[in-house]
Protein backbone atom coordinates (compact mmCIF):
# COMPACT_ATOMS: atom_id res chain seq x y z
CA UNK A 1 0.00 0.00 0.00
CA UNK A 2 1.30 3.16 -0.78
CA UNK A 3 1.76 6.22 1.55
CA UNK A 4 -0.73 8.27 -0.61
CA UNK A 5 -3.13 5.21 -0.13
CA UNK A 6 -2.60 5.13 3.86
CA UNK A 7 -2.82 8.43 3.77
CA UNK A 8 -6.61 8.25 2.05
CA UNK A 9 -8.11 5.99 4.60
CA UNK A 10 -6.78 7.82 7.32
CA UNK A 11 -8.38 10.61 6.38
CA UNK A 12 -11.32 9.23 4.75
CA UNK A 13 -11.95 7.03 8.21
CA UNK A 14 -11.43 10.35 10.20
CA UNK A 15 -13.96 11.81 8.18
CA UNK A 16 -17.02 9.09 8.58
CA UNK A 17 -16.02 9.12 11.92
CA UNK A 18 -16.45 12.54 13.08
CA UNK A 19 -19.63 12.74 10.76
CA UNK A 20 -21.05 10.06 12.89
CA UNK A 21 -20.50 11.98 15.59
CA UNK A 22 -22.33 14.99 14.21
CA UNK A 23 -25.42 13.88 13.91
CA UNK A 24 -25.04 11.63 17.22
CA UNK A 25 -23.75 14.22 19.69
CA UNK A 26 -26.39 15.55 22.84
CA UNK A 27 -24.52 19.04 22.57
CA UNK A 28 -24.48 20.99 19.29
CA UNK A 29 -21.40 23.06 20.04
CA UNK A 30 -19.72 19.20 20.48
CA UNK A 31 -21.51 18.58 16.86
CA UNK A 32 -19.86 21.71 15.08
CA UNK A 33 -16.37 20.80 16.50
CA UNK A 34 -16.66 17.66 14.87
CA UNK A 35 -17.95 19.35 12.08
CA UNK A 36 -15.30 21.56 11.97
CA UNK A 37 -12.91 18.04 12.14
CA UNK A 38 -14.52 16.64 9.02
CA UNK A 39 -14.37 19.75 7.30
CA UNK A 40 -10.21 19.61 7.98
CA UNK A 41 -10.12 15.84 7.02
CA UNK A 42 -12.04 16.09 3.79
CA UNK A 43 -9.59 19.06 3.13
CA UNK A 44 -7.05 16.48 3.15
CA UNK A 45 -8.43 14.46 0.89
CA UNK A 46 -9.29 17.30 -1.58
CA UNK A 47 -5.28 18.09 -0.99
CA UNK A 48 -4.39 14.17 -1.99
CA UNK A 49 -7.03 15.09 -5.31
CA UNK A 50 -4.90 18.01 -6.05
CA UNK A 51 -7.57 20.20 -5.42
CA UNK A 52 -4.90 22.54 -3.12
CA UNK A 53 -6.74 25.97 -3.95
CA UNK A 54 -9.89 24.47 -3.20
CA UNK A 55 -8.65 22.65 0.33
CA UNK A 56 -7.28 25.99 1.54
CA UNK A 57 -10.33 27.77 0.63
CA UNK A 58 -12.09 24.92 2.43
CA UNK A 59 -10.47 25.54 5.90
CA UNK A 60 -10.35 29.52 5.48
CA UNK A 61 -14.00 30.00 4.33
CA UNK A 62 -15.63 26.78 5.96
CA UNK A 63 -13.64 26.49 9.61
CA UNK A 64 -12.81 29.93 9.52
CA UNK A 65 -16.33 31.67 8.42
CA UNK A 66 -18.59 29.39 8.58
CA UNK A 67 -18.52 27.16 11.38
CA UNK A 68 -17.59 30.46 13.93
CA UNK A 69 -21.09 31.86 12.84
CA UNK A 70 -22.20 28.27 13.82
CA UNK A 71 -21.00 28.22 17.12
CA UNK A 72 -21.50 31.59 17.54
CA UNK A 73 -25.62 31.31 17.57
CA UNK A 74 -25.61 28.19 18.75
CA UNK A 75 -23.55 29.83 21.95
CA UNK A 76 -26.41 32.69 21.96
CA UNK A 77 -29.27 30.81 21.63
CA UNK A 78 -30.48 29.07 25.26
CA UNK A 79 -31.97 25.95 23.94
CA UNK A 80 -33.44 23.47 25.75
CA UNK A 81 -31.33 20.40 25.00
CA UNK A 82 -33.69 17.71 26.58
CA UNK A 83 -36.71 18.38 24.45
CA UNK A 84 -34.35 18.45 20.89
CA UNK A 85 -33.35 14.81 21.72
CA UNK A 86 -37.04 13.13 22.10
CA UNK A 87 -37.74 10.91 19.42
CA UNK A 88 -33.98 10.61 19.24
CA UNK A 89 -34.33 6.84 19.73
CA UNK A 90 -37.96 6.55 17.69
CA UNK A 91 -36.83 7.97 14.33
CA UNK A 92 -33.44 5.59 14.51
CA UNK A 93 -34.48 2.94 12.97
CA UNK A 94 -36.25 4.68 9.89
CA UNK A 95 -32.91 6.67 9.63
CA UNK A 96 -30.53 3.58 9.69
CA UNK A 97 -33.14 1.88 6.98
CA UNK A 98 -33.14 4.50 4.61
CA UNK A 99 -29.87 5.65 4.74
CA UNK A 100 -29.17 1.70 4.22
CA UNK A 101 -31.21 1.63 1.20
CA UNK A 102 -29.69 4.55 -0.21
CA UNK A 103 -26.01 3.15 0.40
CA UNK A 104 -27.27 0.14 -1.41
CA UNK A 105 -28.05 1.27 -4.25
CA UNK A 106 -25.49 4.13 -4.58
CA UNK A 107 -22.87 0.78 -4.28
CA UNK A 108 -24.41 -0.86 -7.08
CA UNK A 109 -23.41 2.40 -9.00
CA UNK A 110 -20.38 3.60 -7.44
CA UNK A 111 -18.44 0.02 -7.21
CA UNK A 112 -15.17 -0.77 -8.41
CA UNK A 113 -16.93 -2.84 -11.62
CA UNK A 114 -18.03 0.97 -13.04
CA UNK A 115 -15.63 3.30 -11.74
CA UNK A 116 -12.84 0.94 -10.64
CA UNK A 117 -8.99 1.59 -11.76
CA UNK A 118 -8.78 -0.69 -14.83
CA UNK A 119 -12.36 1.54 -16.65
CA UNK A 120 -10.74 5.16 -14.65
CA UNK A 121 -6.88 4.90 -14.57
CA UNK A 122 -6.08 7.19 -12.16
CA UNK A 123 -3.95 10.07 -13.22
CA UNK A 124 -0.12 10.78 -12.93
CA UNK A 125 0.96 13.11 -10.77
CA UNK A 126 0.77 16.47 -11.82
CA UNK A 127 4.58 18.06 -12.09
CA UNK A 128 5.71 20.42 -9.22
CA UNK A 129 5.07 23.79 -11.11
CA UNK A 130 1.42 23.01 -11.81
CA UNK A 131 -0.34 25.90 -10.51
CA UNK A 132 -3.50 24.70 -9.78
CA UNK A 133 -4.38 28.11 -8.15
CA UNK A 134 -3.28 30.00 -11.93
CA UNK A 135 -5.99 26.99 -13.50
CA UNK A 136 -8.67 27.44 -11.36
CA UNK A 137 -8.28 31.61 -11.61
CA UNK A 138 -7.80 31.07 -15.80
CA UNK A 139 -11.18 29.09 -15.91
CA UNK A 140 -12.89 31.30 -13.77
CA UNK A 141 -12.61 34.68 -14.83
CA UNK A 142 -12.69 33.39 -18.93
CA UNK A 143 -15.23 31.08 -19.50
CA UNK A 144 -17.50 30.96 -16.22
CA UNK A 145 -17.26 35.04 -15.77
CA UNK A 146 -20.80 35.40 -15.84
CA UNK A 147 -21.40 32.63 -13.65
CA UNK A 148 -18.69 34.59 -10.73
CA UNK A 149 -20.81 37.72 -11.30
CA UNK A 150 -23.84 36.10 -9.86
CA UNK A 151 -22.24 34.41 -7.39
CA UNK A 152 -20.63 38.01 -6.33
CA UNK A 153 -24.57 39.13 -6.46
CA UNK A 154 -25.69 36.22 -4.18
CA UNK A 155 -22.98 36.91 -1.35
CA UNK A 156 -24.18 40.41 -1.16
CA UNK A 157 -27.42 39.67 -1.18
CA UNK A 158 -27.45 37.18 1.53
CA UNK A 159 -25.36 40.13 3.04
CA UNK A 160 -28.07 42.12 3.14
CA UNK A 161 -30.46 39.93 3.80
CA UNK A 162 -28.87 38.28 6.92
CA UNK A 163 -28.51 41.63 7.83
CA UNK A 164 -31.82 43.29 7.55
CA UNK A 165 -33.39 39.94 9.38
CA UNK A 166 -31.52 40.43 12.40
CA UNK A 167 -31.42 44.35 12.73
CA UNK A 168 -34.05 45.51 15.68
CA UNK A 169 -35.12 48.63 15.92
CA UNK A 170 -35.18 49.70 19.77
CA UNK A 171 -37.46 52.82 21.04
CA UNK A 172 -36.36 52.31 24.28
CA UNK A 173 -32.86 53.04 23.92
CA UNK A 174 -30.87 56.95 23.80
CA UNK A 175 -28.81 57.83 21.35
CA UNK A 176 -27.74 60.94 19.21
CA UNK A 177 -29.43 61.83 15.87
CA UNK A 178 -26.89 64.03 14.41
CA UNK A 179 -28.49 65.01 11.69
CA UNK A 180 -31.85 66.74 13.62
CA UNK A 181 -28.77 68.02 16.16
CA UNK A 182 -26.94 69.81 13.54
CA UNK A 183 -30.45 71.45 11.82
CA UNK A 184 -31.31 72.57 14.95
CA UNK A 185 -33.06 76.43 15.07
CA UNK A 186 -33.15 78.80 17.63
CA UNK A 187 -36.61 79.51 17.33
CA UNK A 188 -37.41 75.33 17.61
CA UNK A 189 -36.04 75.43 21.20
CA UNK A 190 -36.85 79.01 22.60
CA UNK A 191 -39.88 80.54 23.04
CA UNK A 192 -40.24 84.65 23.81
CA UNK A 193 -43.65 85.72 24.76
CA UNK A 194 -44.51 89.19 24.92
CA UNK A 195 -47.11 90.03 28.00
CA UNK A 196 -48.28 92.94 29.69
CA UNK A 197 -45.92 94.05 33.01
CA UNK A 198 -47.69 93.33 35.77
CA UNK A 199 -48.32 95.90 38.86
CA UNK A 200 -47.13 95.59 42.27
CA UNK A 201 -49.64 94.58 44.39
CA UNK B 1 -2.91 4.79 -6.16
CA UNK B 2 -6.28 5.75 -5.21
CA UNK B 3 -8.92 4.75 -7.68
CA UNK B 4 -11.92 6.94 -8.59
CA UNK B 5 -15.02 4.38 -6.87
CA UNK B 6 -13.61 5.15 -3.59
CA UNK B 7 -13.82 8.75 -3.51
CA UNK B 8 -17.48 7.96 -5.01
CA UNK B 9 -17.94 5.50 -2.10
CA UNK B 10 -16.67 8.24 0.44
CA UNK B 11 -18.89 10.31 -0.93
CA UNK B 12 -21.66 8.40 -0.91
CA UNK B 13 -20.88 7.19 3.06
CA UNK B 14 -21.02 10.90 3.95
CA UNK B 15 -24.21 11.58 2.45
CA UNK B 16 -25.82 9.25 3.89
CA UNK B 17 -24.85 9.93 7.63
CA UNK B 18 -26.16 12.98 6.87
CA UNK B 19 -29.50 11.69 5.14
CA UNK B 20 -29.37 9.26 8.55
CA UNK B 21 -28.84 12.56 10.36
CA UNK B 22 -31.65 14.73 9.24
CA UNK B 23 -33.84 11.63 10.28
CA UNK B 24 -33.02 11.10 13.91
CA UNK B 25 -32.42 15.64 14.89
CA UNK B 26 -35.75 16.24 12.68
CA UNK B 27 -36.38 18.64 16.09
CA UNK B 28 -32.88 20.36 16.35
CA UNK B 29 -33.09 23.13 13.29
CA UNK B 30 -29.27 23.70 13.93
CA UNK B 31 -28.23 20.38 13.61
CA UNK B 32 -30.63 20.15 10.24
CA UNK B 33 -28.64 22.67 9.10
CA UNK B 34 -24.75 21.29 10.08
CA UNK B 35 -26.04 17.81 8.00
CA UNK B 36 -26.96 20.19 4.77
CA UNK B 37 -23.62 21.17 5.06
CA UNK B 38 -21.92 17.78 5.71
CA UNK B 39 -24.41 16.61 2.36
CA UNK B 40 -22.94 19.65 0.26
CA UNK B 41 -19.29 18.20 1.56
CA UNK B 42 -20.11 15.01 0.21
CA UNK B 43 -21.69 16.18 -3.32
CA UNK B 44 -18.54 18.59 -3.26
CA UNK B 45 -15.70 15.48 -2.67
CA UNK B 46 -17.49 14.06 -6.08
CA UNK B 47 -17.04 16.60 -7.92
CA UNK B 48 -13.35 17.20 -7.00
CA UNK B 49 -12.75 13.29 -7.71
CA UNK B 50 -14.51 13.79 -11.19
CA UNK B 51 -12.17 16.74 -11.85
CA UNK B 52 -9.07 15.41 -11.03
CA UNK B 53 -9.62 11.86 -12.85
CA UNK B 54 -10.90 13.11 -16.04
CA UNK B 55 -8.38 16.19 -15.90
CA UNK B 56 -10.96 18.68 -16.19
CA UNK B 57 -10.63 21.92 -14.35
CA UNK B 58 -14.43 22.92 -15.01
CA UNK B 59 -15.44 20.77 -11.54
CA UNK B 60 -13.19 22.73 -9.42
CA UNK B 61 -14.95 25.51 -10.31
CA UNK B 62 -18.47 24.06 -10.06
CA UNK B 63 -17.59 23.37 -6.53
CA UNK B 64 -16.01 26.85 -5.87
CA UNK B 65 -19.67 27.76 -6.44
CA UNK B 66 -21.33 25.14 -4.38
CA UNK B 67 -19.40 27.03 -1.36
CA UNK B 68 -20.09 30.14 -2.19
CA UNK B 69 -23.66 29.26 -2.38
CA UNK B 70 -23.83 27.05 0.87
CA UNK B 71 -22.05 30.12 2.50
CA UNK B 72 -24.96 32.25 1.62
CA UNK B 73 -27.18 29.77 2.35
CA UNK B 74 -26.11 28.98 6.03
CA UNK B 75 -25.72 32.74 6.75
CA UNK B 76 -29.40 33.35 5.90
CA UNK B 77 -30.54 29.67 7.37
CA UNK B 78 -28.65 31.26 11.08
CA UNK B 79 -30.46 34.57 10.18
CA UNK B 80 -33.67 33.18 10.22
CA UNK B 81 -32.77 31.14 13.29
CA UNK B 82 -32.26 33.72 14.90
CA UNK B 83 -35.31 35.67 14.42
CA UNK B 84 -37.40 32.76 15.53
CA UNK B 85 -35.63 32.34 18.38
CA UNK B 86 -36.59 35.72 19.44
CA UNK B 87 -40.16 35.55 18.83
CA UNK B 88 -40.97 31.83 19.76
CA UNK B 89 -37.87 31.45 22.25
CA UNK B 90 -37.77 28.06 20.55
CA UNK B 91 -36.21 26.40 17.37
CA UNK B 92 -38.01 22.81 17.71
CA UNK B 93 -39.25 21.86 14.62
CA UNK B 94 -42.74 21.00 15.85
CA UNK B 95 -43.27 24.31 17.66
CA UNK B 96 -43.18 26.04 14.21
CA UNK B 97 -46.89 25.26 12.91
CA UNK B 98 -48.46 28.78 12.83
CA UNK B 99 -49.06 28.53 9.47
CA UNK B 100 -51.15 25.27 9.84
CA UNK B 101 -49.56 22.87 7.80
Amino acid sequence: MSFEKFLFYVFAALLVFSAVMVISRRNPVHSALFLVLAFFNSAGIWMLAEAEFLAIVLVLVYVGAVMVLFLFVIMMLDVDLAAMRAGFIRNLPVGILVAAVMFGEMLLVLGPKHFGSAVFAPPPPAPADANNTADLGLALFTNNLYALEIAAVILLVAMVAAISLTLRKRPATKRQDISKQVQVKAKDRLKVIKMASEEKA
Amino acid sequence: MISLSEYLILGAVLFVISVAGIFINRKNLIVLLMCIELMLLAVNINFVAFSHFLGDIQGQVFVFFILTVAAAESAIGLAILIVLFRNRRTINVDDLNTLKG
